[in-house]
Formats: C-alpha cells, structure tokens, sequence
C-alpha cells in the first residue's frame, strides 16, 4: 500500500511537471529557452568561491554549484545542448548586470541579508562566515578590546564595516575606522603598517592569510563581530520560476552529501592555482543548513541545533 | 530590465550610523569639495611657477620645467595616487614611514597633495603656452625699459597671459573635481566613495550613481559660474577676451 502511494505521488509529480511545461514559460527560463544560453556572472579574485586560475578560467566553491544549477536548469527545459557563457562581475556591477538581464546567476561571495533582499533574490545558502579581524603577530592583538585606539580598515559597503562601526560606538573604543575600496586594498594596508588590524568575513582573511607572503605572521581572531552570516548565489527577484529550479538544484546538492564533498575539495584540500589549502572543516552551523537548505537572510535562523 | 526603483532610500537610515543615506552622499561631497579646494591652490602655485621656469632665458631652469612636467603628466593619475600612498612610506627612514603611515587623515592629504602636482603639471604647460602666445615685442620693451626678468613677469607678461588663459584654466579646475574620485583607490571617502558604498549597502546602484552625478554636475556648474564671473571681472576692455 506504501508503496502504492509513491508510485501515485511520482505519477501525480510527473503529471504536474508535464502540466507546468505545457504552461507558457516566462522569465529567464523562457529566455534561457530561446537562446539555448545562460550566462553565469563570476568575480576574478573571491578565493574559493570564485576566482580566475592560471589559465584565467573561473573557478571555485560557487562555480560549481552554478555548473549544478546550470545542469538542472537543462533538464527542466529539456534541452540537448545548453551553452555557458561567463561574464566578470564586480561588487559595482553584479546588480545592474543582473537587473539588466546580462547574467543569470551572480556565483560568489555575496551576503545575503534582508535590505539586499529588497533588490534581488538569494538561492539557498551555500556559506556561513563571521565578521573576524587579522592582525600581524607582531602587533600581539588578543582580542576586540586591544583594538582600542588604533586604526582598523574594513572594505566599504560591507556589512562588515557595519558592525565595526557599531561595535566602535557601543563599546567605545576609539577606534579609527578605515574605509578600504576593495578587499586587496584592506590586507595591503595591513601588511604595510598602515592599519592594525583588517575586519572581515573570516573565510576570506584565511584566503589573504595563506596567500600572502608570509602566512606565518598574521592572526586571524577567535573574538568575532557578528554571528555566522549566509552567503547565498544571487538571481533576479520576481522569478519564481527560475528560483524554484535554482532553489530544487540547490537543496538537492547539498541534502545528498554531494555539497559537502564540493565543500571539502574547496576549503579542505589544496586548491588551484597556486596550491592554497584553506584548512577549514565545515562548521556545524553549516553541516545543519546543507541537511535543511534555506535561503534565509537571518543570521539567527542558522543556528546548529 | 528587472530593477527595483526607489528612490525614497535617499531618506533611510544608511547602515554605518551617521544619518540617511543622502547625509552619508553630502558628507561624500564635502570630503570632494574640501580636497579639489586644497589640489587645486597647489596646483595654481606650482603651476605658476613651473610654466614661469619652462618660458625662463636660462637653460637650466627650463630644463627643470620640462622634467618636472613630463614627470607628473605621463603617468596615471591612480598610478601616481599609489605610489605616493603605498609606495613613498617604504621608500623613507622607517620612522618616518611609520609616522606617514599613521597620520591621521592620510589619504586626505595624499590625495589633497598628489593630484594638486599632478594638475600643476597640466597648468604650468598652460601657462607656458600662455606666456609663448604675447607678442615677443612685449618682453623686448620691458627689457629696453630697464626692467629686470622678474619685473617683466610682474607687470608685463603674467597679467596678460593669465588673462588669456582663463577659459583653459577653467576646465582644468573642472578636471581637479572630478579626479577627486580617484582618490578612493586611497580610502578616500568622497562622493564617488560615498555612492559606491550607498549602492554595497542598500544595493540602490542607480539611484546611488545618479544622485552623485547630479551632485558633481551641480559643483561643476556653480565653478564654471563663478569662473566666468571672474574671467569677466579681470577682462581689459579692448584685449582679447575684453569687449
């Protein structure tokens, strides 16, 4: 009887799927449909989300999510043949290029949270990172309090510098808030004395960390900012169509455990072009989100039970 | 195109504490104001003399101009920005790197400084060409008058080549302002920083990018006003740009 009723469940899916095909397709399916092309916006230096390797290829953790989107995106529209096009995308661009129908998916290292969600929509989760600082060892900062006084840079229009700014007020700590342009720009000001520390997602510090020349004098804090916040792969809100696909791709990667072996060859492992290991297991926050994918923007809804 | 407008962001709260978003695009406009005022005496100053020492009888003196303009003009504005910036503190005695590096308001004066030499270059050659348009019998008869190099300057050439030069001089103030956007590969927050940071927050790009359009143009225009009312008073009736 059991098994009767699944059969009768897969039947009515399939029946539905067929229904919704017949429909009028609208959207960036639609789109996708007559062109035979999706295109796919990538950053060139968001190591390991996405980034350009030595043949100037885009790579990494969001990138091949994407490839899975862009996989399930073909067989929903049955399609033989989808081309990928890539198209770079800077944190200036990514909205307009998205508005304006250039890309279909901006895969990298957004976060996803609530003012942003007015603007676009995020997938499901595919990171949680908190707001942490880096500092030479040298300069001996142990913890948020030893920030006191000193000069610390954030990258603007981060959530980061965010909640640097509050935590400045809050704790009244005198701190000299820095407004980098871009994150190389931060660890540069880091590495050449200019600031004492830099604040940002922690996941990134440990990508400038082992990137630099020499790992071996920087610090990344155990004192955080913030709780984990989500990075989630951005597409154009209103679209429901297209986000059910991307969200069903999605979900389906990571509640298979396939979403943890993409996590471990990224963040675990040595990755290319020059050899990097991230060192980073997963975090139980993250392995209960990719158990029951979300794409909510509220850090306090990722919590590990 | 799928975009969301609104264009009442301008009124909420901007993220970083200090008012809405349009105090955060004003506080920018200031930070752009205040470093064009300070680029642009620096400029004038060095410009005056640089284009003076390139028209000199020396030839050493011209030689100096001729370095110190071909230095500032051929390479990038960002370039020159970042050399002074990341560059110069490592050059010097570590101590005085260190105390570069933590001064306060750094990236004001770097900014404030490195694109008054670099609009210096541009307005000593200016000036050059200026002084080179008057008539060569102006420098001969002060010269027949007994007046020295610098009286001649003084009295004869730079009044009118100053003159004459106003509608260039002009523009190049207008290119003062607007390379003030480039100072924020320096953490500058001025307007250009201000509405890149506004679009991160609020993702509002186009709001964020036009409200600093306008902005810019409204500076611009109040500038070239003001010039013209300048270039009007100073006019000798009679002399070229005079009626």
């Amino acid at each position: 009887m059991k098994h009767v009723g699944i059969i009768g469940l897969t039947l009515a899916a399939a029946f539905s799927a067929g229904a919704a095909n017949a429909e009028e397709l609208t959207g960036t399916l639609k789109n996708i449909k007559e062109t035979g092309a999706i295109t796919l916006g990538y950053r060139d230096a968001s190591i390991p989300f996405s980034y350009l390797d030595d043949s100037q290829k885009p790579i990494g953790f969001a990138m091949d999510i994407c490839y899975r989107i862009v996989d399930a995106v073909k067989a929903e529209l049955k399609l033989d043949k989808l081309e990928v096009k890539l198209n770079p995308v800077t944190s200036s661009t990514r909205i307009p290029l998205l508005a304006n129908g250039t890309i279909d998916l901006e895969c990298g290292s957004t976060t996803n949270n609530a003012d942003r969600q007015k603007q676009i929509s995020f997938t499901n989760t595919h990171f949680l990172t908190a707001s942490r600082y880096v500092s030479k060892k040298s300069s001996k900062i142990n913890s948020i309090d030893d920030l006191k006084g000193k000069s610390v840079v954030s990258t603007g229009g981060t959530t980061n510098i965010k909640q640097l700014v509050e935590a400045n007020a809050a704790r009244n700590l005198g701190i000299n808030v820095i407004t980098a342009k871009d994150h190389p720009e931060a660890f540069l000001m880091v590495e050449t004395d200019r600031a004492v520390a830099y604040v940002m997602d922690d996941i990134l510090l440990a990508s400038f960390v082992a990137g630099s020349k020499d790992p071996d004098a920087y610090v990344i804090s155990t004192d955080a900012f913030s709780t984990p916040e989500p990075y989630g792969i951005m597409l154009r809100k209103d679209d429901p169509a297209f986000k059910k696909v991307v969200d069903g791709a999605t979900a389906a990667l990571y509640t298979s455990g396939e979403g943890q072996k993409l996590y471990d060859k990224w963040f675990t492992q040595k990755i290319p072009p020059k050899g990097l290991n991230l060192n980073t297991p997963i975090g139980a926050e993250l392995k209960h989100e990719f158990a029951k994918p979300s794409d909510s923007p509220d850090p306090a809804s990722y919590k590990a039970m | 195109m799928n975009y969301h407008w609104n264009w009442r962001i301008f009124w909420e709260p901007a993220p970083d504490g200090t008012g809405s978003y349009l105090d955060m695009l004003l506080s920018g406009l200031l930070v752009t104001i205040e470093v064009a005022i300070c680029a642009w005496i620096i400029a004038l100053a060095f410009g005056s003399i640089v284009g003076v020492l390139r028209t000199l009888p020396s030839k050493t003196a011209s030689w100096i101009g001729f370095c110190y303009v071909e230095f500032f003009r051929n390479m990038p504005l960002l370039v020159q920005l970042f050399l002074w910036f990341f560059v110069l503190p490592e050059l010097l005695p570590s101590a005085w790197g260190l105390w570069l590096k933590q001064l306060h308001n750094g990236p004001f004066y770097t900014a404030a400084i490195g694109i008054g030499l670099f609009m210096s270059a541009r307005v000593a050659e200016q000036l050059r060409a200026g002084i080179g348009s008057l008539p060569r019998g102006q420098k001969l008869a002060a010269t027949a008058l007994g007046l020295t190099t610098a009286q001649t300057y003084r009295y004869v050439l730079l009044p009118i080549a100053f003159r004459i030069i106003m509608p260039p001089l002009t523009s190049e103030f207008l290119n003062t302002i607007k390379n003030t956007s480039v100072a924020i590969t320096i953490s500058l927050i001025e307007l250009t920083g201000a509405a890149r940071s506004m679009q991160e927050f609020s993702f509002q790009v186009f709001e964020a990018f036009t409200a600093a359009t306008l902005l810019y143009l409204m500076i611009n225009v109040v500038v070239v006003i003001a010039m013209r009312l300048i270039e009007r008073g100073l006019a000798i009736p009679g002399y070229i740009s005079g009626k």
